[in-house]
């Protein structure tokens, strides 16, 4: 160091303090120098990815000029999307299954959505050996751009979309223990190959609604569904008295001056937390969910990532939850039974299932498991990371029991006597419209959850009559293929 | 196939601008003066060769034969400009004249790519203002009398900047042009020496209170009429000027401390009175927000140099023509898509290079008058650049500065050219000292020397 100031001092040794002053500066400029490459190479490293695929971007059609569009597959192989050449030179997508994976995959003319948008600057990048891509530069040919490999799987995508039918709505299904999606299925949907064509009638047509993924942006009140996170709060309150409650339903209560009744006005009778939580009984909720702590209520609600961004490779609402410290006492009941303010996506409903089945560990939802270069060689690998971990752990054992219940001898009982067994909650969510949406979300194999699926269709009615059988439909895709 | 050239030859640049850059730090170890010698003639060959092979890229993609005229123009341009520099100042610095003749061959480059028009006329411009500028060494050598003008200095400097209220002009969004007849000059660059020399001139000998008074006054008149003409880059570089020649001079740090709390106040006052400081502070905040309308600029610029990447699209192969202002302000960006980060960074180590180089005049040389007009002028430099480059990558806010010798806009590129031959008046005065002028400067060094 002392060598390098003296590199800076006159030669003659006379110091002048005014150099001193000049000397600090300079090395004040260069370190700010240091600072500006340290920010810029960070930026390459870090953000430069994430920031040049926004659609904004017009450098991508740069890039059509040299790679030819790669493909999206699913995770056993199946061609989502495609680009050919035809005879006039012209290149077309094709996207061979039609509307079976329109949200998920999306369009790519007229904008871009879904994977195509998310990973437009992937599948017009080429990671093709050198000499392949300069052998098909001096010939004029297209190198092929990288293909994106989701982690869909084609059998529980098809079941998932058969098995909603002409219904509105929106299926999740999620491996819990790697956040992996197996299908995702919303409707109303469109046919991407003929986008073209819809084009300006969809536009046209305010009301229209098929390009919107219910799936991630679809914010529905989470009815009987958010019993899960009432009781999980309250096993946790009362991890050695729980199984002492004991309430009498009479099919209609008032909690702190609100009228709650249940389901049809059932009477459900004498009942403990499990049966109440089996049969959905709203009145045994709301009085157990008014003495709930109000702080760690609320706390448990944002660590389970409402009113959060969660990252990832789709457009994701976020989920909204409004009840505050200041809320009013007349709040809450209609929010311990998830009917009140409070909104979710199917697929943050079903992340909160996955988080149980998986013994409290949230992993990330992912939905693209490698991409690969037209050669098949791996150019990226994601792997799976934690998103969340719950501190309530403790309480899971008693909050799967429940779940088991729900379905051996409560409200999504249509599961049982499967060769697979299954456990979860169904929901019958009141809205503005007359029919309520019917909602289920649970997981198979309680011993070893394989698969969370979360099923939410829009005015129908009840959770236990539309989307239990729905979800089982999704369920047996998934064990016949086991089965092979 | 000219994709591949292009995306080919990149790496090739892209490692000789890591070697010149290298260089522009290793001519700084002592060494023989033969060593010394080879050193300055292989940075010469680099830039010949960068030049050559940017060009060829050009050509074989348009094919135009306007662009082989301008090639052969700038070659005898750089190898004359050289040559008679070398031989009517024996003593000057090939450090300077190497690296200018580096940046100007980058900004050629990069202003044919972008427009071969403005490409001309920037030439044009360089050729004229380096012949009028090879003056310029010989002027400051001979003039004693330059460190008795400083009331001169700052009226003229202040007049001329205000002179854009009478018969100013708007250019993106800033009051800071005038037009004189055919030619738009943009005063704030060329009152940057006046006020150098002023502040230079005023601190050489130890100014009385009423003095410093009226030079505070002066100063501040400058940043205020800066502001009010939408040239927050340039406010804010006068500003930094003043602050940072008062400390060297004094060495008290309540010039700095007292400059930070000004500055900061004068930040936040600026932020809520003019709607163009906040729009500005926004867009550098979250331009994400507004991709199509504040943050346009900045977002196509961070588009650019993240699509750019690490090596580059290749010469011709982007889009910088989507970056807003991508010949001037902007121009940093533009290098970085089309030749990669690692050569943009590279850049940024040949400016440090100059501005080391410059801070080493400063010290070397004897007179205080000299010593601050050196370090003025280099902190002008590197100030510039750090704004420039700093704003267009969302480092800081975008205060809309020209690049040096980069950026199109001739009265950019002639200030910094009168700046450079200003440094190397002074750098002939550091190291070659006339018997007569020893005399002179020797009572101010004793004057500038505290105990």
């Amino acid at each position: 160091m002392k060598k390098l100031i003296s590199l800076f001092l006159p030669k003659d040794g006379k110091t002048i303090r005014t150099n001193r002053y000049m000397f600090l500066t300079c090395l004040f400029f260069v370190l700010l120098f240091f600072g500006l490459m340290g920010y810029l190479i960070r930026f390459m490293i870090l953000d430069s990815d994430k920031i040049i695929a926004s659609p904004y971007n017009r450098r991508t059609e740069n890039l059509t000029q040299h790679v030819l569009r790669g493909k999206i597959l699913s995770e056993d192989g199946q061609v989502l999307a495609e680009s050919e050449i035809d005879e006039d030179g012209e290149e077309k997508r094709i996207y061979p299954h039609d509307r079976t994976y329109a949200h998920v995959v999306g369009y790519s003319s007229h904008g871009q959505s879904g994977l195509e948008s998310a990973y437009n600057y992937d599948l017009l990048t080429s990671h093709m050996d050198l000499r392949t891509q300069l052998i098909n530069g001096i010939n004029g040919i297209k190198n092929p751009g990288d293909n994106i490999i989701t982690t869909l799987d084609s059998r529980l995508q098809e079941a998932a979309y058969e098995a909603l039918d002409d219904y509105q709505g929106a299926i999740v299904a999620i491996e819990p223990s790697t956040g992996k999606i197996r299908a995702m299925v919303s409707k109303p949907d469109y046919n991407p190959n003929t986008i073209n064509e819809i084009w300006s009638e969809i536009i046209g047509d305010a009301s229209s609604s098929v390009l919107l993924n219910r799936a991630t942006l679809g914010l529905y009140p989470p009815g009987s569904t958010y019993k899960v996170i009432t009781a999980l709060e309250y096993v946790t309150e009362h991890l050695h008295s729980y199984r002492d409650f004991v309430y009498k339903c009479k099919g209609e209560t008032v909690v702190n001056s609100v009228k709650i009744h249940c389901y049809k006005e059932t009477e459900h009778g004498k009942e403990t937390l499990e049966q109440a939580f089996a049969h959905s009984c709203n009145t045994a909720f709301v009085t157990l969910g008014c003495k709930l702590d109000k702080n760690n209520f609320i706390r448990l609600n944002h660590n389970l990532l409402f009113e959060q961004n969660i990252q990832f490779d789709l457009p994701f609402t976020r989920s909204r939850f409004k009840f505050t410290e200041k809320s009013e006492k007349s709040d809450l009941p209609q929010t311990v039974i998830g009917q009140g303010e409070t909104l979710m996506t199917p697929l943050h409903n079903a992340l909160i299932m996955c988080a149980i089945a998986n013994d409290g560990i949230m992993m990330h939802p992912m939905l693209v498991d490698q991409i690969t270069a037209a050669d098949g060689t791996t150019v990226k690998k994601h792997n799976s990371r934690i998103l969340m971990e719950l501190e309530e752990k403790e309480a899971i054992p008693a909050l799967k029991t429940m779940l088991e219940k729900a379905v051996t001898e409560g409200t999504a009982s249509y599961l049982q006597d499967e060769d697979y067994t299954a456990a979860g909650k169904t929901g019958t969510a009141e809205n503005e419209k007359e029919k309520p949406h019917s909602w289920f979300v649970g997981y198979s194999n309680v011993e070893k959850p394989d698969l969370v699926v979360c099923v939410v269709v829009e005015n129908t009615g009840s959770g236990s009559d539309y989307a239990v059988p729905i979800a089982k439909d999704v369920f047996d895709a998934y064990y016949d293929h086991e089965e092979e | 196939m000219l994709h591949f050239i292009s995306r080919g030859s990149n790496y090739i640049l892209m490692l000789m601008c890591g070697i010149y850059a290298l260089s522009s730090f290793t001519i700084f170890l002592p060494s023989s003066e033969s060593a010394q010698k080879g050193r300055m003639d292989r940075q010469e060959a680099f830039v010949y060769v960068f030049h050559f092979i940017c060009f060829l890229v050009l050509f074989l993609q348009t094919l135009n034969p306007k662009i082989l005229l301008l090639y052969a123009g700038q070659v005898l341009f750089f190898r004359l400009m050289i040559a008679i520099y070398s031989r009517l100042y024996t003593d000057s610095s090939r450090v300077i004249m190497n690296h200018t003749c580096f940046l100007l061959a980058i900004s050629f480059v990069m202003l044919a790519r972008l427009s071969l028009e403005e490409s001309i006329k920037q030439f044009a411009i360089v050729v004229v203002t380096d012949i009028i500028c090879l003056l310029v060494p010989f002027i400051v050598k001979k003039a004693f009398w330059l460190n008795k003008l400083k009331w001169f200095y700052g009226i003229l400097g202040l007049t001329f900047l205000c002179s854009v209220f009478v018969i100013g002009s708007t250019h993106n969004g800033s009051t800071n042009w005038i037009s004189l007849g055919p030619v738009t000059l943009q005063p704030s660059e060329f009152v940057k020496i006046t006020f150098i020399f002023f502040i230079a001139a005023t601190l050489a000998n130890p100014p009385g209170k009423r003095v410093m008074g009226v030079t505070i006054l002066f100063a501040v008149a400058h940043v205020v009429v800066l502001v009010l003409e939408k040239d927050l880059g340039g406010a804010l570089l006068f500003f930094v000027l003043f602050i940072l020649l008062c400390f060297a001079s004094t060495g008290r740090l309540i010039y700095i401390l007292g400059g930070l709390a000004g500055g900061a106040g004068a930040s936040v006052a600026a932020y809520y009175l003019f709607s163009h400081v906040r729009t500005r502070f926004q867009a550098w905040q979250n331009p994400w927000s507004d991709i199509d309308g504040k943050g346009y600029q900045i977002t196509q610029s961070l588009f650019a140099i993240g699509t750019g990447g690490w090596f580059g699209m290749g010469l011709t192969q982007g889009r910088p023509s989507d970056i807003p202002i991508a010949n001037s302000d902007f121009i940093f960006s533009a290098i970085s898509e089309e030749f990669g980060l690692v050569f943009a960074i590279g850049i940024l180590f040949v400016y440090l290079g100059i501005f080391v180089h410059f801070i080493m005049i400063a010290m070397d040389v004897e007179g205080k008058f000299y010593k601050l007009l050196a370090y003025g002028f280099s902190i002008c430099f590197i100030m510039q650049v750090f704004l420039s480059v700093g704003g267009v990558t969302k480092f800081i806010p975008s205060t809309g500065v020209t690049l040096p010798l980069i950026s199109y806009g001739g009265s950019s590129v002639c200030s910094t050219l009168i700046v450079f031959a200003i440094m190397q008046g002074i750098f002939m005065i550091a190291y070659i000292k006339p018997e007569e002028e020893e005399e002179g400067n020797d009572e101010e060094t004793d004057i500038s020397v505290p105990s």
